[in-house]
């Protein structure tokens, strides 16, 4: 229960981010206000992202204890084991899961703390005097091994919510005979839209739909 | 037809056990399962050599005793349906079928094919129940059950108890179990009285027994030879968090 509801936080700050970051196409100005407008939160902002953090260390320590209690339930494995309905996403949740921890502490180190990329340092500030998030965005995706692991990032969190979308429903108590193959359907449908949003921004980079707003 | 069988050989619950190989030859398609493990037997018996051992009962998929798992799946690959009507005509001419016990920490093994599933039982004594008035039956209209209700609580008294669901499961979790034990009973008014108490004590002793945990793959559902649906499992949760919260208040 713990796992589902932090997980759905973690949703919504999924959705939440995308929104905020598809700003990217209505130009510069969009974005660097909304991130100037998120900074000046100040004590708030902090207290979201402390919110988010406690979300995901629970989440990530309930589903550890509890993925080790189920190796323990099964100490003899079978020599042959067929999967008649379980989905691949379904079962490698937890595969998935830290794949998709070790993108975020290395999209953190890109673009939050920014000590990956030395360019960003040159970044000057937009026109308005605010910092240039438009451009940083623009530089830190074009380059293809950032784009790609984003890419791969973005497909395993596709697959980790295309199973636990649905997951929150059924473990809440949530659901019925008829809903349960229609929720189902619409956590697939909704992980491949979070997974098309979000990769839509380094493809366009890539294909230099989106230029930088300054030469560094 | 002619199979090759891989099966499962263990003396004793503590001893080592191995897939042994068996040539099953001019097995009729008509056969069934168990009565091709049978003739294999015979064939063994015949070399003064041990006989699988395996369970089964009624041979007509009611009684939930039979429990193999045949090429990887709990009960074989007809669903819904139990090993026992299994046909062997399900199986290509010449097959290597692999024959494997239930595999889950809460079900030892004891011997070859058969293990000890008393955890269920376990899991049922500790509130899977109603508390009723001995005597003469009382008059059958005294008690109304509306249609509606009266099926659902069939559909999950439909659980023959012969747990494919935490053997298929791949954290062997028996949530399909307990989620049908706990749900006809809460669906029909006699359950009422220990609604609350029988969810949380027969989730507590699920636990106990050392059963894994859900995680939605639906990989039980699949296997369960009475058509259990996962989506009792929901309805489990949502009596386990209900009962949980009037416990809380004292109710």
């Amino acid at each position: 229960m713990i796992v589902a509801v932090t997980g759905v936080v973690l949703i919504a700050f999924v959705v939440g981010h995308l929104l905020g970051n598809l700003q990217i196409f209505l130009g510069p100005d969009w974005v660097n206000s909304y991130a100037e407008h998120l900074r000046a939160l100040g004590p708030l902002l902090w207290a979201i992202r402390a919110f988010l953090l406690v979300s995901v260390l629970l989440h990530i320590f309930y589903t550890i204890s509890l993925a080790i209690e189920n190796r323990r339930a099964r100490p003899v494995q079978y020599e042959r084991k067929d999967n008649v309905k379980a989905t691949f996403a379904s079962r490698y949740m937890a595969m998935s899961g830290l794949i998709v921890l070790a993108f975020i502490l290395y999209h953190l180190a890109h673009f939050t703390v920014r000590v990956t990329d030395p360019r960003f340092l040159l970044l000057k500030a937009d026109p308005l005097n605010r910092y240039d998030v438009y451009s940083m965005m623009v530089y830190g995706f074009q380059n293809i091994f950032v784009s790609a692991f984003y890419i791969i990032g973005m497909f395993l969190l596709a697959l980790h919510l295309s199973h636990g979308t649905s997951s929150f429903f059924q473990s809440l108590g949530l659901n019925d005979k008829k809903l349960t193959p229609r929720l189902a359907l619409a956590g697939r449908i909704f992980a491949w839209l979070i997974f098309v949003g979000y990769t839509s921004i380094p493809i366009a980079v890539l294909f230099h739909l989106v230029k930088p707003a300054q030469e560094l | 037809m002619k199979f090759k069988l891989k099966v499962w050989r263990q003396k004793t619950a503590t001893a080592p056990g191995k897939l042994v190989e068996y040539q099953a030859k001019d097995v009729s398609p008509n056969t069934s399962f168990l009565e091709m493990l049978d003739v294999v037997n015979e064939g063994l018996v015949a070399q003064g050599k041990e006989p699988i051992a395996f369970d089964s009962d009624c041979r007509e998929g009611i009684c939930g005793t039979c429990s193999l798992t045949i090429n990887g799946e709990a009960h074989g690959p007809d669903h819904p349906g139990a090993a026992c009507e299994v046909y062997m005509r399900r199986f290509k001419d010449g097959e290597t079928i692999v024959v494997e016990p239930f595999r889950a920490k809460p079900f030892p093994l004891i011997k070859d094919l058969v293990v000890d599933r008393s955890a269920l039982d376990r899991i049922v004594q500790a509130g899977g129940f109603i508390a009723a008035r001995a005597g003469s039956a009382p008059e059958a209209n005294s008690i109304l059950v509306p249609k509606h209700e009266a099926d659902r609580s069939m559909e999950a008294a439909a659980c023959i108890g012969c747990g494919a669901c935490a053997a298929a499961c791949p954290n062997a979790s028996a949530m399909l179990f307990t989620a049908a034990k706990v749900s006809h009973l809460a669906f029909l008014p006699q359950g009422q009285p220990e609604r609350t108490t029988r969810v949380l004590k027969m989730v507590t002793a699920m636990d106990a027994e050392g059963f894994g945990n859900c995680t939605n793959t639906y990989e039980c559902e699949a296997v369960c030879p009475a058509s259990i649906s996962a989506s009792l499992i929901a309805k489990l949760n949502r009596e386990y968090a209900i009962a949980s919260l009037k416990r809380r208040a004292g109710e």
